[in-house]
C-alpha cells in the first residue's frame, strides 16, 4: 500500500540511474540521515554517544571496507585489526610529528593512505592464492603489524608503556572536545564515505570485483585484470579500514595499545559483514549494530527486567546468549540481516495483500 | 484473544510497576562502582579481588552504618580486563547514584590509561592502588590519578633493593644476568624504565622477555632462559600467565629461589596450581600479605556469622582478598576525610578527589580499622599521590606465604628523576597545565 512505486515515472536516465530509484526510499533515508543529524544531538545522553552510536559508526565504516574486500570482491582478509593500526599510528604520527597540520581530515586521510599502501602490500598473496589460504595469509599481516606497533618503538613515540595518546583535536578550527562534536564529526565521515562506497561499487571498479568474485578465470578471460581488480579492492578496502581504525584511536579511546587493534578486532569485524550480509553495504551498517548492541543490551536486560544476578554469571549468560543469536540469524538467513531487510521490503511492496 | 488481552495487560502492569521502582530511590547514598572482572583469562586473581572489595563496603554499611551515615551503594560491572569494556562500564557507571560516582578503581593498567584522559573531564578519580602509570604519582600534572602504595618503578626498585641485599650489596651486580619476564601490554612494560636505569647504574644486563596476552604460551621464553641462564628472573604477569610461569620455571628447571614476582605475581592462585613447583618462589608484597588480621574479626562478626560474605571464609586470609580489602578501606577513608571539609552527605567526585589528596592515615587509625601489621602509615600530598612507597619480600613456601625480608622503601633518589621528567613530558604532549603543589593547601 504505501510502498508502491505506480506514478513514479523516470524521464532521463540519471533519473533511472540514481541509487534509490524508488521515492519513499529516498525519503526513509533522508529522514534517517535528518535524524541522525539533528534530532540525534538534541536528545542523545553522553553514554549514548560514546558507547552506542559512536563505536557503531567507527565500526560499520570497517565492516564497509571489509564488505568491499569479503563481500564485493571474494577476497577473504583476516588481517582488519591490523589495517586499522596502520591508520591510527600512522595518523598519530602524523598528528604528533607535524602539530601545524592538527586537523583530522588531514590526519586521517593520511591514515587511511598508509593503510592503503599497506594493504596492497599484503594483498600481493591474492594473486596466487584464494579461500581460506588467503585468509591464512592475510592472518599473517595481523601478526606482523601486532609485533611492529609493540616492538619498533619509534612508532609509538618511545613511550614505556607502549601506550599512545592524542588531544586537543580540531578541524578547520572547530574543536573536538564534547562527545557530540566528535558524534557529528564520525557520522560526517561516515555519510560521505558511505555514499563514495556505494559509487564505487556501483560502478566499473565495483563491477569488476564482482566479476572476480564470482568467477575469476572467466573475468580474467574477458578482460578484467586479475592484478589490478585484486590490488584496487585492498586498496579501497584498507583505505576505509585504515580511516575507520584512526577514528577508532583518536575519536572512542583517546589512548591506546596495540591491543585495541589484535586478532579479536579482526574476527569481530569479519562477524559482522558476515551476520550483516556479505556484498552489501546496509549489511555492513546492520551487522555493526547487531555485534556492537547485542552485548551491550544483555549486560544490561536483567539490570532492567529487575532480575540481580552476579557479574559472573551475566558475563557467562551474555556470552551464550550472544553466541546463541548468532547460530539463530544464521540458520534463519544465512545471506545475513541485509537478505532479512530486502525480503521485508519485498512483502512490504505487495502488503496488505499475500501476493 | 482473551489470552493475548491478558499477557499485554500483565506485560503493561509489569512495566509500570518497574518504573514506579525505578523512581523510588534513596538519596543519602554514596554510590561506588565497581570494574572488576569475575570473568576472562584473568578471573582467578579478579574474583578474590572484588570479593574483598564487596565484603568491606557491606561491612562498611553493616557494622558502621554507612560513612558518617551515608550509605554505601556498590554495583559491579565485569570488564574481563578489556580496555573498551572496562571504557563502556566506566561510563554506564560514572553518573549513577545522588553524585555520580565517588571514584574508581579499574583494576587494569590498561584501562587506566584510557581513564586517564577521561577523569578530568567526567571529574572523577582514579585510584590505581599498587598499578597505573608510574608518573601520576606526580599529583602536579596528574590531578586525577591516585597511584597509591607503590607504583611499578617502586616495586621494580624494591625487588633490586632486596636482590642487591642479597648478593652481599649492588657492586656486586656487576656482570650479572638479569631477565624480565613481563605481560606485554602497559602493564608489563612499566618497569622497564627503571630496571635498565639500574642495570645503568650497577653493570648488570637486563633483558625483558616479552609474554602476549593471555600468557599461555610460554614454551619459548623459559627454553630461552634455560639457555641463557640468568641469575634472576623478575615476573611481570597477571592471571593465568603467573602460575604458566612458575610451571614453565619448574619444567626447565630454573630455580624458583631466583624467580621474583611483583605484587600482583604473587597471591594463591598463582603458586597453587603449580602445586610443588612453586615452593621458594619469592615475590614482592604491596605493603599487605596474607593472613588475618583485626579486620578479619569484624568481617567474620558482621558479614560471614550472619551468611552475607561475598566469598567462601577460607579465602578471606589471601593475599588477592586482603587487597580488596585494602583498596576499599582506602577510597572509604578518603570519602570520610572529603565529609570532614564537605559535610556528611553524598560527594561528588571532585570532593571526593580533596580526600585522597588529603589522606592521612596515621598508625593508631589503622590499628583502629583493623589494619594494623598490613600496612604502614600513609600521607598523600599534592605532589606525592604515593602516599608511602614501602614493600616487604614474601616466599611460598608450599603451603603459605612467609615474609622473608625487613621494610624496604623505594629509592627516591632513583625513582624521582625518572618521575619528575616522565611527567613534564606528559604535560607537554598533552600541553596540559601544571597545579603549583606549594601554592594548593
Amino acid at each position: 500500500m504505501f510502498y508502491r512505486e505506480a506514478g513514479q515515472f523516470k524521464t532521463d536516465y540519471a533519473a533511472d540511474q540514481q541509487i534509490f530509484p524508488i521515492l519513499q526510499d529516498r525519503l526513509f533515508v533522508l529522514a534517517v540521515i535528518a535524524v541522525a543529524f539533528l534530532a540525534v544531538p538534541a536528545l542523545a545522553s553522553p553514554y549514548l554517544y560514546t558507547e552506542i552510536l559512536i563505536p557503531f559508526l567507527i565500526l560499520s565504516l570497517a565492516a564497509i571496507g571489509l564488505n568491499i574486500l569479503v563481500g564485493y570482491c571474494g577476497q577473504v582478509s583476516l588481517g582488519t585489526g591490523g589495517f586499522m593500526a596502520v591508520g591510527a599510528y600512522a595518523a598519530y604520527n602524523l598528528w604528533l610529528r607535524v602539530p601545524e597540520l592538527n586537523n583530522l581530515i588531514v590526519v586521517f586521510l593520511f591514515g587511511g593512505l598508509m593503510a592503503a599502501a599497506v594493504g596492497i602490500l599484503f594483498g600481493i598473496p591474492s594473486l596466487r592464492i584464494k579461500g581460506f589460504y588467503l585468509a591464512v595469509a592475510t592472518l599473517a599481516s595481523q601478526f606482523f603489524l601486532d609485533w611492529m606497533f609493540a616492538r619498533v618503538k619509534w612508532l609509538t613515540n618511545y613511550t614505556p608503556s607502549g601506550s599512545v595518546a592524542v588531544g586537543h583535536l580540531e578541524v578547520f578550527g572547530w574543536h573536538i572536545d564534547t562527545p557530540a562534536d566528535r558524534y557529528l564529526l564520525i557520522l560526517g565521515i561516515v555519510v560521505v564515505a558511505t555514499v563514495v562506497a556505494k559509487n564505487l561499487v556501483r560502478g566499473h571498479i565495483g563491477r569488476s570485483w564482482m566479476a572476480i568474485r564470482d568467477m575469476d578465470i572467466a573475468a580474467e578471460i574477458i578482460g578484467f585484470r586479475p592484478l589490478r581488480t585484486k590490488l584496487t579492492a585492498f586498496a579501497v578496502s584498507s583505505f576505509f579500514i585504515g580511516v575507520a581504525g584512526a577514528m577508532w584511536g583518536f575519536l572512542r579511546l583517546g589512548s591506546w595499545e596495540p591491543l585495541a587493534f589484535d586478532i579479536n578486532r579482526s574476527f569481530q569485524i569479519l562477524f559482522m559483514v558476515i551476520i550483516g550480509g556479505l556484498g552489501s553495504l546496509l549489511g555492513s551498517f546492520l551487522g555493526a549494530a547487531f555485534i556492537v548492541l547485542v552485548p551491550i543490551v544483555l549486560n544490561q536486560l536483567p539490570g532492567w527486567l529487575g532480575v540481580r544476578m552476579s557479574t559472573a554469571l551475566l558475563s557467562h549468560l551474555e556470552f551464550m546468549m550472544f553466541g546463541a543469536m548468532i547460530v539463530f540469524f544464521l540458520i534463519v538467513e544465512p545471506h545475513g540481516l541485509a537478505r532479512l531487510w530486502s525480503v521485508a521490503k519485498e512483502k512490504l511492496r505487495l502488503w496488505p495483500f499475500p501476493h | 484473544m482473551r489470552l493475548r488481552t491478558a499477557a499485554l495487560l500483565g506485560a503493561a502492569i509489569a512495566a509500570a510497576g518497574l518504573t514506579v521502582a525505578a523512581t523510588a530511590q534513596a538519596q543519602n547514598e554514596q554510590f561506588i562502582p565497581g570494574l572488576i572482572y569475575r570473568t576472562g583469562a584473568y578471573a582467578p586473581n579478579g574474583i578474590p579481588f572484588a570479593n574483598g572489595v564487596a565484603d568491606y563496603y557491606a561491612l562498611v554499611n553493616e557494622r558502621d552504618g554507612g560513612i558518617n551515615g551515608v550509605k554505601i551503594v556498590y554495583e559491579e560491572c565485569d570488564t574481563g580486563y578489556a580496555t573498551d569494556r572496562g571504557v563502556e562500564c566506566y561510563e554506564r557507571l560514572k553518573n549513577k547514584g545522588p553524585t555520580g560516582a565517588a571514584y574508581v578503581n579499574p583494576l587494569s593498567t590498561g584501562i587506566t590509561f584510557a581513564l586517564t584522559e577521561k577523569a578530568p573531564v567526567d571529574k572523577i578519580p582514579v585510584i590505581s592502588m599498587g598499578y597505573g602509570r608510574s608518573e601520576s604519582r606526580d599529583g602536579s600534572v596528574f590531578q586525577w590519578n591516585f597511584p597509591l602504595l607503590g607504583t611499578y618503578w617502586s616495586a621494580a626498585d624494591i625487588i633490586m633493593q632486596h636482590i642487591g641485599l642479597k648478593e652481599g650489596g649492588f657492586d656486586k651486580l656487576k656482570g650479572k644476568k638479569i631477565v624480565l619476564v613481563y605481560h606485554d601490554s602497559p602493564y608489563g612494560k612499566e618497569p622497564i624504565a627503571l630496571l635498565e636505569q639500574r642495570a645503568k647504574m650497577h653493570g648488570f644486563t637486563f633483558t625483558p622477555m616479552p609474554v602476549t596476552h593471555p600468557g599461555v604460551e610460554q614454551k619459548a621464553t623459559w627454553l630461552q632462559i634455560r639457555q641463557n641462564r640468568p641469575d634472576y628472573v623478575l615476573l611481570w604477569g597477571w592471571g593465568i600467565m603467573n602460575s604458566t610461569s612458575i610451571k614453565e620455571a619448574a619444567a626447565v628447571g630454573f630455580p624458583r629461589e631466583k624467580l621474583f614476582g611483583v605484587w600482583w605475581s604473587g597471591a594463591e592462585p598463582d603458586v597453587r596450581p603449580a602445586e610443588g613447583g612453586a615452593k621458594g618462589y619469592h615475590a614482592a608484597m604491596l605493603q599487605h600479605g596474607s593472613g588475618q588480621f583485626g579486620v578479619h574479626a569484624d568481617l567474620k562478626k558482621y558479614l560471614y556469622d550472619k551468611g552475607k560474605g561475598a566469598a567462601k571464609w577460607d579465602e578471606t586470609g589471601e593475599v588477592l582478598y586482603n587487597r580488596g580489602l585494602v583498596n576499599a578501606m582506602l577510597g572509604v577513608e578518603a570519602i570520610r576525610k572529603a565529609q570532614t571539609k564537605f559535610g556528611n552527605k553524598p560527594l561528588t567526585g571532585e570532593q571526593v578527589r580533596w580526600g585522597i589528596e588529603n589522606l592521612d592515615l596515621s598508625a593508631a587509625r589503622l590499628k583502629e580499622l583493623g589494619f594494623e601489621g598490613m600496612l604502614q602509615p600513609l600521607k598523600v600530598t599534592c605532589s606525592d599521590h604515593e602516599g608511602t612507597r614501602a614493600g616487604r619480600i614474601q616466599q611460598w613456601d608450599g603451603a603459605k606465604w612467609v615474609v622473608v625480608s625487613d621494610w624496604y622503601q623505594s629509592d627516591d633518589k632513583v625513582i624521582k628523576p625518572m618521575v619528575d621528567a616522565a611527567a613534564k613530558k606528559y604535560a607537554e604532549e598533552k600541553k596540559l597545565p601544571v597545579r603549583d603543589c606549594s601554592k594548593e593547601g
